[in-house]
């Protein structure tokens, strides 16, 4: 926005530099610009410098609800001072001054236009170096005016989220790996006991059965009679009968 | 009164008398599992009736036929259907004393189809129930975290936005299918196996191995955490919800009544069907944990607590559901009616505050009114509450997608997260007892287990081969193969043994002998109203239910909904037809264990014609004189 850019009405081009003008840009590239005393001027500027413009909102109630500050001119400084921190950080640009930065169309939302000046003012800083000097800064910039990404949004500036943590070991696998690990020892105490106790019932009854085989390798014997001799005898003499010599006493 | 009985010669035979039972129990004291106390065995009723369903099948039911007025027919079909046959199935196991495959094939030899095919079904469903308890592990071991991992998408390659799939839907609809299924678009598409989900899987197995090791001794000594705690985390979520804003919105939304869906059939088949799969029924598992009680346990008081423990834990569940369901619908609201406020000052340069909701529509009129070309080119959201209120509130869409939305809202997010997951996870391990329970026994009665093989062994290859066979849910396609046997394996199938249960017990072991039994059992015949629903209402109640159900699947095109990003209403999920090789196996999975029932029966009819025929001989008669030294002369 340089003096000698055609201009078809100027009643006196330093109004531009004193900041006392507001400038629109509109999408064809033309600037209108309103004198405070309600002159209106316009000129044809090239493209580019209305695609080097970049709107900025910010939303301070919703931010910060009843701590909100006003907008006003000296917060307006601020910004400028932050851009310009931003661009002097940019290796070609060390030279960048607030007064390089140009803010225009300042409304109620909160939201304006900036453009950013190269030293000689006669042409505007090209998008891209813009963006990227905005970018590395962002945090800054939030922090200067206690907003975030989304309190404070430069409309084409994509913002650079931050990754969420990440921790070396995950931590369900820790979690996982503990209840596992109580499960597994769970599971072998359980089968132990259940051996243990399946071998303490086998010996119980098997000792019994021990016994009872040795009684019975020796005589087999039905009713108090043995059985053996019931064979032998072929059936002829009944030993179940108590013979009647035996049973009574001798005489 | 219908006095029919069908012929049923050797009965007396097969079941131990009246008179043995008091002696038989003593007996068995020692062999046969007992319970501890009278709370284990109602605690595993009530643990193995109330499940998952109870909480994410039973509100979205209530909400969508008519909110309160739904109570009415839920709670006439639960005094109908659901009381009779609890108290059959526990006076019958009481009775018998054995699981269900020995009790059906007690009452005839015909019938141990019935059992077989109660097997058939708790192994079917036992298969995909634990890989739900696997997915709610998951999201538990993902809980111990802030922020949760579900609040957030992920950041694309470059760090400038998030996710494509994820920006597009949600970050909760991402992490369910994306970070956690890893769902691919149709069945066909098997994937490969997803190893945190194998690892979960894993997990749940063993935990259900380490408490269902030896049967009713282990079970019920988990079951004083796992049945009483979901009551607790429910009570402490209805505190909580209470308190949140919106939740009045949510239980006005689920309990107003529409008394014109009386009128619906639909409704009364799918309360119905709702308290027939609340209860259990027909799995097995009820029979044979009652088989484990005294003689003289009173059956009928049991069943009609556990009756209303469930119908109560239905309508209490639904409540705390449905408060948060109304802060995370407000919240979306709210949400939404903020961005399009947004959308209005940023399009208008207008200052924050001047827009409110109050004033949102008179606003847009001025600004239409004020420059119609650049309103024109605003694009607004349509906020409807009665669209939040009412999406997605059904199976696992309601747990892992609304309501871990609604928890990554509220403050200390991660302990609600693990409360509620902790109390999914007992829900579901104490209803996979039963679900053991129905086949472990079985096996045992059929004789097929060597009878050396102790008990632990037994669980342990069961839990292993069931463990190997749901690796299938593990694959990129695993949830769609889960849906598919949720609706055909435990619905068919489970209406049909219930029919037999019935029918066998009340005409083929004969309705008097088992009201003498009852009379045995608990000192007084059963009422009138045992005699006229086990006669006449229930069994006609089933018959319906079931017809129905199977007019519908007949009728119903088998379709199913995927999720697939290249879907052009995406997040909306498509409903693709199922390949034709899935008809197969719906057959194999609802077939099988109907036609257990008439297969076995055929079966044993041949083979007693076979051996009429061939190699059994009648007792040689002989004539056998007396002979005091034991010749036997024939």
């Amino acid at each position: 926005m340089s003096p000698s850019r055609k201009i078809l009405w100027a009643p006196n081009p330093s109004f531009l530099e004193a900041g006392k003008s507001t400038i629109k840009v509109l999408a064809d590239g033309r600037f209108s610009v309103w004198h405070r005393k309600g002159v209106t001027m316009s000129w044809m500027g090239p493209r580019e410098d209305a695609e080097n413009a970049f709107k900025v909102r910010l939303s301070l109630r919703t931010a910060l609800g009843d701590k909100a500050y006003a907008w006003d001119t000296n917060e307006e400084y601020l910004f400028k001072a932050m851009v310009a921190f931003s661009m002097r950080r940019v290796p070609n640009r060390e030279g960048t001054e607030i007064s390089h930065v140009l803010l225009c169309n300042v409304t109620q939302r909160v939201s304006f236009w900036f453009v950013v000046t190269d030293p000689s003012r006669n042409h505007t800083l090209p998008a891209v170096e813009v963006q990227s000097a905005i970018r590395m800064n962002r945090n800054r910039i939030n922090n200067a005016f206690f907003l975030n990404d989304q309190t404070l949004e430069f409309l084409r500036i994509p913002a650079t989220l931050a990754p969420p943590t990440d921790p070396s070991v995950p931590i369900w696998i820790i979690i996982f790996g503990v209840i596992f690990c109580i499960v597994i020892v769970a599971t072998m105490l359980l089968i132990l006991s259940g051996i243990r106790q399946h071998r303490r019932k086998n010996k119980g009854p098997s000792e019994m059965e021990d016994t009872e085989d040795k009684w019975e390798n020796t005589v087999k014997i039905e009713n108090g009679i043995p059985c053996d001799p019931l064979d032998m005898k072929g059936g002829h003499v009944n030993d179940a009968f108590v013979t009647e010599d035996e049973r009574l006493t001798p005489l | 009164m219908v006095r029919l009985l069908l012929p049923n010669p050797g009965l007396e035979a097969r079941i131990p008398t009246l008179a043995e039972l008091e002696s038989l129990e003593k007996q068995e004291s020692s062999s046969r599992p007992k319970w501890d106390n009278k709370a284990q065995y109602m605690l595993t009723c009530v643990g193995f009736c109330v499940g998952l369903g109870n909480v994410w099948r039973f509100p979205y039911l209530c909400q969508s036929h008519g909110g309160g007025a739904f109570m009415i027919p839920f709670l006439i079909l639960l005094v109908l259907e659901g009381i009779p046959l609890l108290h059959l199935e526990f006076a019958i196991g009481q009775r018998l004393r054995k699981g269900s495959v020995g009790v059906w094939s007690s009452i005839h030899p015909a019938l141990k189809g019935v059992g077989i095919a109660s097997m058939f079904v708790s192994f079917m469903v036992g298969l995909y129930y634990n890989t739900i308890i696997a997915w709610v592990m998951w999201y538990f071991f993902n809980s111990f975290q802030d922020p949760l991992p579900w609040s957030q998408c992920p950041l694309n390659a470059n760090q400038t936005g998030y996710v494509e799939e994820c920006a597009r839907s949600s970050s909760v609809d991402y992490y369910w299918y994306r970070e956690t299924l890893n769902v691919s678009t149709s069945i066909d598409d098997s994937g490969s196996v997803q190893w945190w989900i194998l690892l979960c899987l894993t997990c749940a197995w063993s935990v259900l191995y380490v408490c269902t090791i030896r049967g009713i001794e282990t079970t019920g000594k988990a079951v004083y955490v796992t049945s009483t705690l979901p009551y607790v985390v429910l009570t402490i979520f209805l505190i909580r919800g209470l308190t949140l804003k919106g939740a009045s919105s949510g239980i006005i939304f689920l309990f107003t009544p529409n008394v014109t869906e009386l009128a619906n059939p639909v409704t009364w088949l799918d309360a119905g069907a709702q308290v027939f799969y609340s209860f259990s029924l027909a799995f097995g598992g009820l029979i044979s944990f009652s088989s484990y009680n005294s003689v003289h346990n009173n059956c009928e008081m049991d069943s009609v607590i556990v009756s209303v423990i469930n119908g109560f834990t239905s309508v209490y569940a639904a409540t705390v559901v449905y408060s948060i369901i109304g802060f995370r619908a407000t919240e979306r609201f709210d949400d939404c009616f903020s961005a399009n406020i947004l959308t209005l000052i940023n399009g208008f340069d207008l200052p924050e505050g001047n827009v409110t909701q109050e004033n949102f529509a008179e606003m847009q009129q001025w600004c239409n009114a004020s420059n119609p070309a650049a309103y024109a080119e605003l694009k607004f959201q349509t906020c409807d509450m009665n669209t939040f209120l009412s999406e997605g509130v059904e199976g696992t869409g309601l747990a892992f997608i609304v309501f871990t939305e609604a928890i990554t809202r509220m403050p200390a997010a991660p302990l609600w997260s693990v409360l509620f997951f902790v109390m999914l996870f007992c829900l579901g391990l104490s209803s996979m007892f039963g679900n053991m329970e129905g086949v472990v026994v079985p096996l045992q009665d059929l004789n097929v287990i060597p009878k050396k093989w102790p008990k632990e062994l037994l669980t342990g290859l069961i839990c292993l081969g069931t463990y190997l066979l749901a690796l299938v849910f593990t694959l990129n396609s695993g949830q769609y193969w889960l849906s598919l046997l949720d609706r055909y394996a435990g619905s068919i199938p489970l209406l049909t043994v219930a029919f037999f249960e019935m029918f066998s017990v009340v005409y083929v072991y004969g309705i008097d002998r088992f009201n003498r039994d009852i009379e045995f059992m608990i000192g007084h015949k059963p009422s009138i109203f045992w005699q006229v629903t086990w006669r006449v209402v229930s069994p006609l109640l089933m018959l319906t239910i079931f017809l129905f159900f199977l007019v519908i699947s007949v009728n119903e095109e088998l379709v199913y909904s995927v999720w697939n990003p290249a879907y052009e209403e995406f997040p909306k999920s498509q409903k693709v037809k199922y390949p034709n090789w899935v008809y197969g196996v719906v057959v194999v999975v609802a077939g099988v264990p109907c036609l257990a029932i008439p297969g076995f029966a055929i079966y044993k009819l041949i083979r007693n014609r076979f051996r009429r025929a061939g190699d059994q001989q009648g007792l040689v008669g002989a004539q056998s004189t007396v002979s005091v030294n034991g010749d036997v002369r024939s």
